[in-house]
């Protein structure tokens, strides 16, 4: 799939508060940070197993999250280390997870693959593809049951868009009228393999809203305010009853699919193409040009750096969980007891 | 006591508790306004309405899915999956998404739901309507599995699933769903997790579960009128959490047990059962316990061919006579 983007529709960006603003550059580095960190730990053989960094795809995090109210509802995918710090999980609990020490999110019982963390409406990290779209419809349909003008949000990539679940979710959410914002990281590929050699349609996402009544909406992934203002109108038509909203952000990761992949598979133009179009950098040289001062920006880079060695050398210190922890929370009642 | 049928007692206790508890909600294929394809929810839309009764697509994935997200954030749902053989379609679900996400979350989550589905042979639908799968979500850390054999507990033990805080997969099985019985009057609720003795026998111990409870209980007459032998006979109701307790006296008690099954034989709840038996009170078993299960199968269509593969009391006599005279072990 070539780079270019289509227009999109002219968003109301202008308007965006500077203190907004601020916000979305501060979420968008605290997580360039600490993804470049989880990194590193990994390098280090501080953290095991699996992980898949969001570098090059803080922009949609940043831009909804600023969006969300406290009480909304967030679903991430097994790439979700973005969406649950931008939400305010601490950065140690987070690392503390990736190393599997006390201190982590789930105690090292979840693992990167499925950070949660509930305090902050972050409601699960999910590894099978597309699943957790139906559990977002679900919690949306709660939230419109008790009345309580919560919003739900999956954020998933665009290889969700050929598993049933995504099409499973969206009718039924389309059906019920649910307040449930479904948001698409297109980052152009799925593990190794292009979603324009599999997918039927050119937008995997929004060529398909049709179907389900919805407007077709594919939006810059890499502006924040682009995407924050999206996820801003999405949310008011989800708040006011007009139910459910879907949403296809492009953007592109930066790294490989997950931590040992070095992505061999893309051509080197279009990683420059993209590298060029840096959320980050893109979003910093824009509150420049705003006239917001260098330093007001530098400070909020070093307290985002200060935070993120204060939680790496606390999570290193933290003990890993004791032994026990395995066999707890089976059941509601904390244990794991199959027979009396 | 009234007398219910088994279905009019799957809609009782939904009714029941739907009535107490608000956060309950029911939906399903075909579930609301056409009361169920086995008509185990008639009069629920009547009386609760659209908001708490929904008909759904044939989505066995948003079903599950939504069930899932409404019960982390503060719903009752009770889901209906309309044939149990369907679980294969969502089972993402069931084995990877609610079995697992309050342990994954170190207990952050919370998933009080019910699945309920219609279980089991004797409807004639063939291989892929008919299975008796209770066994597939025994397998599975997470999941409470329970499968009534009577109308009382399908009313009592579904109050107890949809009060439950974690996941229960309720079993409704198919050819017990115009079997008539007393159901206790106004609130009944029977704890999950207890087998129930329904008959005391000195020289066998027969363990049964839903349609093969009936059967059992009636091999257990024949054999004690033509051939002597008298048999205990445990109604296990729940696989998860097991009464292990009550299985190990009744065992002790005659040394000699059965388990009759309607799952095809490899793995079938039995097996799980005989081990954990023989494991805990081995010095107290006079021979081996014997399985009696349907053959190793898919499920046939015909009537005489369906007849033939799921225990009836005629095979169950014959396996249990068979099973005494030949491995006798003293
Ligand atoms: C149902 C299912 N099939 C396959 C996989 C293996 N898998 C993990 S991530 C992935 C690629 C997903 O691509 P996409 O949806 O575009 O998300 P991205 O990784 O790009 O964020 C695959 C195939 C899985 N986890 N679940
Ligand atoms: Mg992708």
């Amino acid at each position: 799939m070539s780079v270019t983007r289509e227009a999109h529709p002219a968003r109301r960006t202008q308007e965006i508060p500077e203190a907004t603003r601020l916000r979305l550059f501060q979420l968008q580095v605290e997580i360039r940070y600490c993804e470049k960190r989880a990194y590193d730990l990994f390098l280090q053989n501080l953290v095991k197993g699996t992980s898949h960094l969001a570098l090059g795809q803080e922009a949609v995090a940043a831009g909804f999250a600023a969006a969300m109210n406290p009480d909304d509802y967030t679903f991430c995918t097994y790439r979700g280390h973005h969406h649950t710090l931008a939400r305010g999980a601490p950065m140690l609990a987070v690392l503390g997870e990736l190393m599997g020490r006390q201190c982590g999110l789930m105690k090292g019982k979840g693992g990167s693959m499925h950070l949660t963390s509930v305090a902050h409406g972050v409601m699960g990290s999910y590894a099978i593809v597309g699943a957790h779209l139906p559990i977002a419809a679900g919690a949306a349909w709660s939230a419109q049951y008790r009345g309580t003008k919560q919003v739900s949000v999956a954020f998933f990539g665009d290889g969700a868009t050929n598993i049933g679940a995504f099409h499973e979710a969206l009718n039924l959410a389309a059906v019920w009228k649910l307040p449930v914002v479904f948001c698409c990281e297109n980052n152009l590929y799925m593990e190794y393999t292009p979603i324009s050699a599999v997918t039927a349609v050119k937008h995997p996402a929004a060529d398909r809203a049709a179907s389900y009544g919805l407007e077709r909406q594919v939006i810059d992934g890499n502006d924040a305010d682009i995407v924050y203002s999206a996820a801003r109108d999405a949310f008011a038509k989800a708040r006011s009853g007009g139910g459910p909203s879907l949403i296809e952000c492009l953007t592109y990761r930066h790294s490989g699919h997950s931590r040992a992949d070095p992505a061999k598979y893309r051509p080197k133009e279009e990683l420059e193409e993209w590298l060029k179009r840096d959320p980050v950098t893109l979003y910093r040289n824009r509150l420049l040009a705003r006239g917001v001062a260098e330093g007001t920006l530098a400070k909020i880079e070093s307290e985002a750096m200060a935070k993120l060695d204060q939680a790496t050398e606390t999570a290193k210190a933290s003990p890993t969980p004791a032994v026990e922890t395995a066999m707890t929370d089976v059941w509601a009642d904390g244990g794991n007891a199959w027979r009396n | 006591m009234a007398q219910l049928s088994y279905r009019d007692a799957v809609a009782a206790a939904i009714a029941q508790e739907m009535r107490r508890d608000e956060r309950v909600v029911l939906f399903g294929e075909d579930t609301a306004a056409a009361g169920g394809v086995f008509k185990t929810t008639v009069g629920l839309f009547e009386e609760f309405g659209p908001r708490r009764v929904k008909d759904t697509p044939i989505s066995e994935l948003a079903i599950l899915g939504a069930a899932m997200g409404a019960a982390m954030t503060g719903l009752r749902p009770v889901a209906e999956i309309m044939f149990s053989d369907f679980l294969a379609c969502c089972w993402d679900y069931v084995a990877n998404e609610i079995a697992k996400t309050r342990y994954m979350s170190d207990g952050q989550i919370t998933l009080p739901l019910v699945i309920r589905t219609a279980n089991g042979a004797g409807s004639r639908f063939g291989a892929q309507h008919s299975q008796s799968v209770e066994n597939w979500a025994m397998a599975i850390p997470g999941l409470k599995v329970v499968a009534p054999s009577t109308p009382a507990d399908a009313k009592g033990l579904l109050a107890a699933a949809i009060r439950d805080p974690d996941p229960v997969v309720f079993f409704e099985h198919k050819s017990l769903l115009a079997n008539k019985a007393e159901v206790p009057e106004g609130e009944h609720f029977e704890p999950l997790g207890k087998a129930k003795v329904l008959r005391e026998g000195k020289d066998i111990t027969v363990i049964a579960l839903a349609a093969m409870v009936p059967r059992a209980l009636k091999a257990a007459e024949t054999l004690a009128a033509e051939h002597g032998i008298s048999a205990t006979v445990i109604d296990l109701r729940s696989l998860v959490p097991l009464d292990a307790k009550t299985l190990f006296a009744e065992s002790a008690r005659t040394g000699r047990v059965f388990t009759v099954e309607e799952n095809p034989r490899l793995c079938g709840w039995g097996a799980e059962i005989a081990s954990v038996i023989q494991e805990e009170i081995f010095s107290a078993l006079k021979g081996p316990i014997v399985r009696i299960t349907t053959p190793h199968v898919p499920l046939p269509a015909a009537d005489q061919l369906e007849d033939a593969v799921v225990p009836s009391v005629a095979r169950i006599v014959a396996e249990i006579r068979s099973g005494l005279d030949s491995r006798r072990m003293n």
